[in-house]
Parts: structure tokens; C-alpha cells; sequence
């Protein structure tokens, strides 16, 4: 049902990296991405991804879970692939279609690509799937809390953040809502071409544009009621603080780091 | 003893004061309402829509600003934003739709964010989360999704996000309009807890008559004005005069009224005995 779904792609557990602070995991992801697009030799990549499938196992986020998290870029996966192998000429030839050569460097390429895409959305869906959204809201707010001295309102779109998080579900139950009404009514939301399909949304979407700031005029009156006057002499009930497995994440980090640079020096260079 | 925590003056109130439409602009929601609200009291706002009830409600805690005439909280006057908000801090309420009033996406995230917003100490705030979470029953759903909780629930997880403001006073806007009967009941034995036991000062704007008979004091609104004001028993004695400015009675009081019975009948353990008596005096 409808009522169900859940916000983000958070999986409830109490593994070592649900327990991480999430500033510390935001860095940490964000990190280990850039280090992922400095490998240059199979070595430094084969660390990379002995990293992604070591926190994996430690998240204790099913494989089931990861490998569908893997599903929507399969397509992206193959497109690459086969365009590096078709593009990339070098090294021994294996065959060769018309103008076309597959060589060793071609298909080295792809492989490496690969590898680096799949670690990439595993290490980044790792954070989603052991961090709460508004966990993750908190963490960036206090991350990028630095930048109000350029004037930026960083609590005001951390709070964005959270209440479009918080209104997603209750704007989907309204959709389903509108849709029965006009059905009820006899519109016609399954049959006809795309253009007939996108015309019929309108009496859809009116609708739930106009509840939509109906509740925001709303939620800003409770808001105010609240005593809110935006993020200034605001305190926390949850504290975050940077406590030993963090900084043992951050020493993990600069290991790997470092491993990369070495592999990176002494193999050679794929790319 | 009769300490008072809000006071309307001579209050007046027009959506649009503003407007260039003269229709618009003499039809007030209220009109010249004086009324006090005492400290610890359970005060039920009655009266069918547009009877000006759910204004008067706003203009408690300084959402709406009185047209004419002056509100004031503990004899603060919401003349400046600070005041407003100082107003806000003794007088909390709860609105009728209860997912336009939740903020956060985690139950207890959603009552800190009150107390947070008053700049609470985090341990202090952890406390009356919890303290609040437990007295409208609802600790152990602290880690649930609220959209995942029925209307009930959620109605008292917003009216636990007041108690942790530790306002003075709650003023409840048709808190039950949207819920069903077991959802009304839970947030009716809520409130009444809330006034009984903690001994805050409850406004329960509303427009069903049984819940309004479990208040210490009945104001009845009709075309922005206080048509009656009393104790339930005085209040709804009066069935015609309820029933000509559209609202009805407890059906109790009805069936006892019909019968010629005079006494107050305000629930339906009384309206059975003073029948049996009535029949028993006819045998």
C-alpha cells in the first residue's frame, strides 16, 4: 500500500556504519569517491573495490539490497562498456569487424569503467542505506554551517530539505486521492497516446498544486505557533559528536588513500 | 484564585480589512467579543462554521491581529514581533489537520522541534520529549514515520509537541474535525488529562456538542459574537435558543428535554436514571 513507503532507501540496523556520525560519512563517501577517479592501475582499483565490498559486508545491508541499488545502471554500464571497447584502440588486437578493432587496451578499459562505476554507486548508496534523510539533512546543514559567512541561509535549506522529505508521502496519498476523485468522475487516466496520457494529468496536477500551498500556508502558521523564527538561538535535541569510530573511519580513509597512491605508483596505468 | 491568562477587549476581527470591496470589508469574523480565559481552566468555544470561532482561536496567541479592539496573554500585548512570539511561548495550539502540522519525518524529531526552537538545552530537551511523548501515550512510537500513524495519533503527537513547549496554556482548533470516533476519543481523554492532571489551561474550539459537555465552561459563538457563555449545565438547558443559532444538543438533553424533564441531562448515565425516575414516578 501506499501508506508503506518509506523516505529515501534507509535500511533500519545497528551495524558499525548505521553508527558512524553522518558528517563523518558524508566526508568519508564524498572522499572515497574522489580517491575512486585518482586510480589508474587495476591494483589501486581492486583496493578501491575491496573497500566498497568490505563496508558492504560491515553495513549488513543485504546483497540483495546493494545489487538492486545496482539495477537502474546496468544499462549505463553496458553503453560504456561497449563504447570503450569499440573506441579505445591500443595493445594486441583480438579481432577486428570492418574498421572497427577490438584491442587488449579496449577491453582493459571497459573493465576498468566498470569497476569504477559499480564502486562508486555501491560506496555512495552505502550512506543511504545506513543514514536516515534527516540524519543526512543534519550532517550537511552542520558540514556546510561554514559557509554563513558568505551569507548563505544554510539552515534555511537544510529545513527545506527536511519538510519536502517530510511531505513526500502525504503529497503521494493526496495523487492517489485526486486520481480516484477524477476517476470517479469518469476521466480517463489509462488508455491514448503519450500526448492524451500527459493531458489527462492535468486535472491531476491543478489540484494538488493548489493543496499543495494550502498546506504550506498551513504548515507555516503552525510553524510560527511553534515559537520557529528560523535557525538563530535554535538548539538540538540530538547532539552529533565526532567520537572514536569516526575518527578510526577517517584513519580507515587515509589508508586506503594512501594504498591508492602507492598501487598508483608501482603498476601500471590503465588510464 | 481567578487569575486570567487571556483577555479580548471590545476585540473586532476582518479577514481583508484592507479590501476595497465594501461588502467584504463591513462583514467581520468578529465582532466586538470581550472574554476572559482564567488560568487552569477548560473553556469550550462552540458554534457552527463561520460563527467566528476558529478567529478567535488565532487571535489567542497573536497569529492574527485583532482589527479592533486588544488581545492580551498574561497582560502581554502583541503590538511588536518579539511580544508575538513571547505570546506564543504561554499560549501553544494545535491545529485541525494534523499532517499541515507536523514537521518532522521522525515522531520525536517533531516534538524537539518546539522546545529546540526556544533554544532548550539538548539534555533538557531529551527529557520533556520524553515526558511529553508518555502523557499522551504515544513513547513508544518515538522512532515511527508519522505518516505511518493513524489521525489519532498524529493529533496527539502534535499536541505533545505543545506540552513539550510547557506552554501555560493549549489552544486546540477542531483538533477532531478529521479523525474518526476512536481518534476523537483518544485525543478527547488526551485533553482532559491534560487540563485535569498537569492543570493547563485548555480552549477546545470545536462544533460537537459531546465534547464540549466536558468542559468546565461553554462559550457559545454565533456571526462573530458571544451568544452564551456558562457552565455546560446552564449552556445547554437552553435547547431553543441553541437550536436557533443552528447548533444542536447533546442527544441526551434532547431526549430529556422532549420528555419535559428540566433538569440539566448532560450524559447518558444521568439522562437513564432521571428517565427510570420519571417512569417510576408514572408507575
Amino acid at each position: 500500500m501506499i501508506r508503506d513507503i518509506t523516505i529515501g532507501q534507509y535500511y533500519p540496523g545497528k551495524s558499525v556504519l548505521h553508527n558512524l556520525d553522518p558528517r563523518a560519512k558524508l566526508i568519508i563517501t564524498f572522499w572515497l569517491i574522489v580517491v575512486i577517479f585518482l586510480c589508474k592501475s587495476f591494483f589501486s582499483l581492486g583496493l578501491i573495490a575491496l573497500t566498497a565490498v568490505a563496508a558492504a559486508a560491515l553495513s549488513r545491508v543485504p546483497a540483495k539490497m546493494i545489487l538492486k541499488s545496482l539495477k537502474p545502471i546496468v544499462i549505463i554500464l553496458v553503453f560504456t562498456a561497449v563504447l570503450n571497447v569499440l573506441y579505445t584502440e591500443g595493445g594486441k588486437e583480438y579481432f577486428r569487424i570492418w574498421e572497427i578493432a577490438v584491442t587488449e587496451k579496449g577491453v582493459n578499459t571497459a573493465i576498468f569503467t566498470m569497476i569504477r562505476i559499480v564502486s562508486l554507486v555501491v560506496i555512495s548508496s552505502l550512506l543511504t542505506y545506513t543514514t536516515t534523510p534527516t540524519m543526512l539533512t543534519d550532517g550537511l546543514e552542520r558540514i556546510l554551517s561554514p559557509l554563513k559567512i558568505f551569507k548563505i541561509k544554510v539552515h534555511t535549506l537544510a529545513m527545506m530539505m527536511t519538510l519536502a522529505l517530510r511531505f513526500i508521502p502525504t503529497l503521494i496519498e493526496e495523487i492517489d486521492r485526486i486520481m480516484n476523485a477524477q476517476k470517479a468522475r469518469g476521466a480517463d487516466l489509462e488508455s491514448g497516446g503519450i500526448i492524451q496520457r500527459a493531458k489527462a494529468l492535468v486535472p491531476i496536477f491543478i489540484p494538488l498544486m493548489v493543496s499543495a500551498f494550502r498546506r504550506a500556508y498551513e504548515l507555516a502558521f503552525a510553524m510560527t505557533c511553534r515559537c520557529y523564527t528560523g535557525g538563530e538561538g535554535r538548539t538540538r535535541m540530538k547532539q552529533m559528536k565526532l567520537g572514536v569510530r569516526d575518527f578510526a573511519a577517517f584513519l580507515f580513509c587515509i589508508a586506503v588513500t594512501a594504498g591508492v597512491v602507492v598501487l598508483n605508483h608501482f603498476f601500471e596505468a590503465v588510464i | 484564585m481567578n487569575e486570567k491568562i487571556i483577555e479580548f477587549k471590545n476585540v473586532t476581527f476582518i479577514y481583508d480589512a484592507d479590501d476595497e470591496n465594501a461588502e467584504v470589508k463591513e462583514k467581520p469574523a468578529v465582532s466586538d467579543v470581550s472574554l476572559a480565559i482564567n488560568k487552569g481552566e477548560f473553556v469550550a468555544v462552540l458554534g457552527h462554521n463561520g460563527s467566528g470561532k476558529s478567529t478567535l482561536a488565532k487571535l489567542c496567541n497573536a497569529i492574527l491581529e485583532p482589527t479592533k479592539g486588544e488581545v492580551s496573554v498574561k497582560g502581554i500585548v502583541a503590538d511588536t514581533e518579539e511580544k508575538a512570539d513571547d505570546i506564543r511561548r504561554i499560549v501553544g495550539m494545535v491545529f485541525q489537520n494534523p499532517d499541515n502540522q507536523i514537521v518532522a519525518t521522525i515522531v520525536e524529531d517533531d516534538v524537539a522541534f518546539g522546545p529546540e526552537n526556544l533554544g532548550i538545552e539538548p539534555a533538557e530537551i531529551r527529557k520533556r520529549v520524553d515526558d511529553a511523548l508518555k502523557s499522551v501515550n504515544m513513547y513508544d512510537f518515538r522512532h515511527r514515520e508519522p505518516h505511518k500513524l493513524s489521525g489519532g495519533q498524529k493529533q496527539r503527537v502534535a499536541i505533545a509537541g505543545v506540552i513539550a513547549m510547557q506552554t501555560e496554556c493549549i489552544v486546540l482548533d477542531e483538533p477532531t474535525a478529521m479523525l474518526d470516533p476512536k481518534g476523537r476519543e483518544e485525543v478527547m481523554q488526551t485533553v482532559k488529562r491534560l487540563n485535569r492532571e498537569m492543570g493547563i489551561t485548555v480552549v477546545l474550539v470545536t462544533h460537537f456538542m459531546d465534547e464540549a459537555v466536558q468542559a468546565d465552561r461553554v462559550v457559545v459563538m454565533d456571526g462573530g459574537k458571544v451568544l452564551m457563555d456558562g457552565k455546560p449545565s446552564e449552556v445547554f438547558t437552553q435547547v431553543e435558543r441553541l437550536r436557533s443559532c443552528g447548533l444542536d444538543v447533546p442527544q441526551s438533553t434532547a431526549l430529556c428535554h422532549m420528555l419535559g424533564i428540566n433538569e440539566c441531562v448532560l450524559d447518558v448515565d444521568s439522562c437513564v436514571e432521571e428517565i427510570s425516575r420519571l417512569a417510576g414516578g408514572a408507575v
